[in-house]
């Protein structure tokens, strides 16, 4: 499987290293080439030398995802810093690219749940904290 | 008319006082704290301070009963999600968004996020009306209803020089609609005779620029874009 991650924080450069490990195709697109270093960390070969691919651009300029690979993307993870920017680039990879697997990290619960009925698979790190939160006050509720 | 308004800067800030002149009912979103109390001293209770792209924050300004919302905030992913939540949640008949970067304007149109205005784009179109560069001013689009409206110089060496309107066999789906001749316009007859130097206006489908274009500059040819 070919996958594009746009926006190699904490999140989305585990993603990547994790995905290339299990031996899919992986393209990174972020506007920090400093980011780079986060997919070298920790690893014995350089990003690239493991088969990865980088790209610096920001995230709405469709040629940066051109380059970066998103026409024959299998599948697109929007996991930048802003939850508007991740709804918005997954919803071009769905409408213009023709991608169908869309995974938006959107901090936001209530724009995670309102997309996701909109048909773009939203993951909500802040929801899952809450119900782990909840979990730890009343183990036996859970 | 209610009017939500996303974002309180000099864009936001002035068309709430248009807004607001004319009696209309607004409400301004802003987000930064600072720029939110500057403005709370003039706008009082018609500023709220929040994220205009949290959904509790448009509902606490009562984004059920608005009649239009305007996105115009520094920053085009959130432009664009107020307005689609506006749109396809709220079912808001009228928003209007500001595209920052001219670049961005075919994600706002891939999205259904219409009309898109760019203030660089608005600019742009006024310098070309001023220093027409290939003759050809484009003067409105209408996108959603798919119409232009141009205007053209007439040079000497065009084949319609001479020729009187009812002759011209202007393709389909275009209209001469008025003359501008010396210091006035006209809405032409059909013997009207189109002169060098007129500046006539049409109205046409979009894609008929270059074939249009042919009648009026030199030797037929296309002007180059």
């Amino acid at each position: 499987m070919f996958v594009l991650i746009v926006g190699a924080g904490r999140v989305g450069s585990a993603v990547a290293k994790s995905a290339l490990a299990s031996g899919h195709q992986v393209s990174v697109l972020d506007e920090d080439p400093l980011s780079h270093e986060r997919l070298d960390a920790g690893q014995s070969k350089s990003w690239e030398d493991s088969g990865g691919q980088f790209t610096v651009g920001t995230a709405l300029e469709t040629d940066a995802l051109i380059q970066a690979g998103i026409e024959r993307a299998d599948a697109f993870i929007a996991s930048t810093a802003g939850d508007n920017t991740n709804l918005v680039i997954a919803q071009i990879a769905q409408k213009r690219f023709g991608v169908d697997k869309a995974i938006v990290r959107v901090m936001d619960p209530a724009r995670a749940d309102w997309y996701r009925e909109q048909g773009l698979q939203t993951i909500s790190p802040t929801k899952h904290a809450i119900d782990m939160f909840e979990q730890a006050i009343e183990p036996e509720a859970a | 008319m209610y009017a939500i308004i996303a974002g309180a800067g000099k864009v936001g800030r002035n068309l709430a006082r248009e807004l607001i002149s004319k009696d209309h009912e607004v409400t301004l979103i802003e987000s930064s704290r600072d720029c939110y109390l500057a403005n709370e001293e003039e706008f009082e209770h018609a500023v709220q301070y929040g994220d205009a792209t949290e959904l509790w924050v448009l509902e606490r300004a009562g984004i059920q009963r608005a009649d239009l919302v305007i996105a115009v905030t520094g920053d085009d992913e959130d432009n664009i999600l107020v307005c689609q939540v506006a749109k396809e949640k709220y079912l808001c008949d009228r928003i209007i968004a500001r595209v920052n970067n001219p670049r961005n304007h075919d994600h706002f149109r891939l999205l259904g996020i219409q009309p898109a205005v760019s203030a660089t784009d608005l600019i742009l179109r006024l310098i070309e009306h001023e220093v027409p560069r290939y003759g050809l001013v484009h003067l409105l689009a209408l996108e959603e209803e798919r119409l232009e409206i141009i205007e053209l110089e007439v040079s000497s060496d065009a084949p319609t020089v001479g020729e009187r309107i009812s002759d011209i066999a202007l393709p389909e789906g275009s209209l001469i609609i008025s003359v501008l001749r010396g210091r006035s316009g006209f809405v032409p007859k059909p013997d009207t005779v189109i002169e060098a130097g007129d500046e006539v206006l049409l109205v046409l489908d979009p894609g008929l620029e270059e074939a249009i274009t042919a009648y009026f500059s030199p030797n037929g040819t296309p002007a180059a874009f």
